[in-house]
């Protein structure tokens, strides 16, 4: 298995000997009605406090229900974890009891996600939602909640703060309802903040403004940042380290200086070459073939083999391990040092 | 593809004020300025991007196009016909030589349609483009041309993926062989490696059939990469309209060059020294839009001048770069996306 890396931002807490969190051996299914769904199949993946750790992938990549089973807020059924462990400094969460995990949600893992309007509730002020986390976690009063709340409303510049907390959430605009819900996850000072598509949909300098704000967050408090998205931008710019989703599987990992120079596994190259970019006007950009594979019929042995064109006979045989191929990176594939040295493809 | 002789589409001081009603008996207490002056030409062949953040009215712009929507003032020409004032016949005549392709596939093709039925849907309109006897040929050779099998024209849409159900919707949109394309968001939703796809197929299908598009979207590196000009709308208005190596290399408007700062570059290298203009708030409501300058409320450039008045679209260039901003000066361009 892949070693975790010391961690790569200088602010946040010490280690204190193993990661904030570590992911083994995650597996999760879905029972649906027309067979069983195998969306997460052996995830592995740690996190430092203060880092940026981005899980990259595309729909269907199963990044959302890594993230879920995390949280706790798996919708159970459908969905089970069948195996792995999920550490928070060293406990495992999976064998807490449901009391105690509930404990743990929101007030040490706490997750923002991309549709902030459907996250939040129509009928309650925003004032009162922020508020409620100190309400039930910590039992303060509501007088007090409310001024805790304008505080953190404040410290996600959310301006007029003072007034605006008795607003209700149709009242803001986009940009400023994902910084409410950034408020009420950050509200208990949690060790990780797992953020899924935070910007997908909002307009590109509102993305940017959102960014900023968790990069500064995360630096003050040292909190350890699971970035999930699709945008290969948003990860150039915000991780220190990437891993890149494939049906079920992390596919490759790797600081994230090195997997954009280099990348090992064929998947994360296609990826790679598809974006448009300045010099390569006119020309056909380079697609990834063939569409993402069906999660009720997974192809055998290496589930991008049927798009890959580094492709050999073995590959439909036998599942790659995650090959451990330099400091702190893996590859998901057989032939990753043709891919690592481009000796074709 | 450069654009040859007279413009195939002209626009002109196009304008589209939707009514703000509210209470009961529906009073009209204000106006939406979706659209507000915006003229521009496309050429035969020619690509024109047009980028912009939510709310900026590009899709009401895409519906002002197809005369799907009458401006409150403004004429738009689809090769030599006025799709704004056409009626009947007429309408219909010139609405055949501009089409669209939606943005999302989900809710523009019929679930309960064949995707053959959804794609010669235009020919039970249009009942002259095609003799009935054909029709089933041509749906093939259009299920074929956007890549798809032929044999495939018997089912339904939710037995394709999200990028396969784009190609239908792009076959649907050159079943009437248009001369101008509106695409507004294409891409949009899909992921990465299927946008490449989509994009490869569009500009293909431009260079086989001498297409004309108005490519509308909000992702600014597809747009640079299949576009030939670029136009940047902002409250309503065209700010800044130039050759993609203008806008992208040199923007003279600050929202152009705030919006390009703000786009993430897939490149980790450099990043701590990349230098972002981060606009602070949001775009103010096309109800009250700021007096002058729409942008001056967040602009770092903002005198007083530029409440009080207009900045017009002028030109920067002979080359046609324009720029509307009392301050506008070319500048250097962040590094390239």
């Amino acid at each position: 298995m892949w070693k975790t890396p010391a961690p790569a931002s200088p602010a946040g807490r010490p280690p204190g000997g193993g990661p904030l969190l570590a992911v083994e051996n995650l597996h999760v299914e879905f029972v649906t009605r027309r067979g069983v769904v195998r969306a997460v199949n052996g995830v592995d993946c740690a996190l430092n406090a203060g880092e940026t750790l981005a899980v990259l992938g595309e729909s269907g990549s199963g990044k959302t229900v890594t993230a879920q089973a995390i949280m706790g807020i798996l919708d159970t059924p459908p969905a089970r974890v069948t195996r792995g462990t999920i550490r928070l400094r060293g406990t495992d969460l999976l064998g807490l009891r449901e009391e105690d995990r509930s404990r743990i949600r929101g007030s040490r893992i706490a997750m923002i996600f991309q549709d902030a309007l459907s996250a939040l509730n129509p009928v309650f002020t925003v004032g009162a939602q922020i508020g409620e986390m100190f309400r039930v976690h910590r039992g303060l009063s509501r007088r007090d909640a409310e001024r805790r709340a304008v505080e953190l409303m404040d410290r996600v510049r959310i301006p007029d703060a003072r007034r605006r907390v008795h607003d209700y959430p149709h009242r803001f605009s986009g940009g400023m309802r994902q910084r409410v819900m950034i408020a009420m996850a950050i509200a208990l000072d949690p060790e990780v903040l797992i953020a899924d598509e935070p910007t997908t949909a909002l307009d590109v300098t509102v993305q940017a403004q959102i960014m900023e704000l968790l990069s500064e967050l995360r630096r003050e408090s040292g909190m350890g940042l699971i970035l999930i998205t699709h945008d290969l931008g948003v990860v150039a710019d915000a991780a220190d380290r990437v891993a890149v989703m494939y049906g079920g599987r992390i596919v490759e990992n790797a600081p994230v200086h090195d997997i954009y120079r280099a990348p090992a596994h064929p998947y994360t190259k296609g990826l790679l070459e598809s974006i448009p970019r300045a010099g390569g006007k006119g020309r056909a950009l380079r697609a990834v073939e063939g569409s993402s594979p069906d999660p009720m019929a997974m192809p055998s042995g290496c589930v991008f083999h049927p798009r890959c064109s580094y492709r050999q006979d073995d590959c439909a045989a036998g599942e790659p391990p995650l090959h451990p191929i330099g400091p702190f990176r893996g590859s998901a594939c057989h032939y990753w040092r043709e891919v690592l040295h481009g000796s074709h493809g | 593809m450069a654009a040859t002789g007279e413009p195939i589409l002209r626009v002109r001081d196009l304008v589209k004020h939707f009514p703000l009603r509210h209470g009961p008996l529906r009073a009209q207490v204000g106006l939406i300025k979706a659209v507000d002056g915006v003229s521009f030409d496309l050429g035969r062949g020619e690509t024109l991007g047009v980028v912009g953040e939510s709310g900026c009215g590009k899709s009401t712009l895409a519906r002002l196009l197809l005369g799907l929507e009458r401006p409150t003032s403004g004429s738009v020409t689809v090769g030599g016909g006025e799709i704004t004032r056409a009626r009947g016949g007429e309408l219909k005549r010139l609405r055949r030589n501009i089409q669209m392709i939606m943005q999302d596939p989900y809710a523009s093709l019929n679930p309960r349609m064949t995707v053959g039925d959804i794609v010669g849907e235009p020919y039970e309109i249009h009942r002259d483009a095609v003799p009935k006897g054909d029709r089933r040929r041509r749906v093939r050779e259009l299920l074929e041309i956007v890549g798809l099998n032929p044999d495939h024209a018997d089912r339904y849409p939710h037995q394709f993926s999200g990028g396969q159900r784009r190609r239908v919707g792009i076959a649907r949109g050159l079943a009437l062989q248009p001369e101008i394309i509106v695409c507004d968001e294409p891409v949009s939703s899909l992921d990465v490696s299927i946008r490449a796809q989509i994009v490869n197929l569009l500009g293909r299908l431009q260079d086989e059939l001498g297409l004309s598009y108005v490519f509308i979207a909000h992702d600014l590196s597809v747009v640079r990469h299949i576009s030939d000009r670029v136009g940047v709308m902002y409250l309503g208005k065209l700010v800044e309209l130039g050759g993609d190596g203008e806008i992208y290399g040199h923007p003279a408007h600050p929202y152009t060059q705030a919006l390009l700062s703000a786009v993430p570059v897939p490149d980790p290298e450099g990043r701590e020294r990349r230098r972002r203009i981060i606009l602070q708030g949001d775009p103010p409501s096309p109800i009250t839009p700021p007096s002058g300058c729409r942008f001056r409320t967040r602009c770092w450039k903002a005198r007083d001048v530029c409440a009080e008045r207009e900045p017009p679209l002028r030109a920067l260039s002979g080359t046609g770069h324009a720029g509307a901003c009392h301050f506008a000066e070319p500048r250097e361009a962040p590094p390239p996306a």
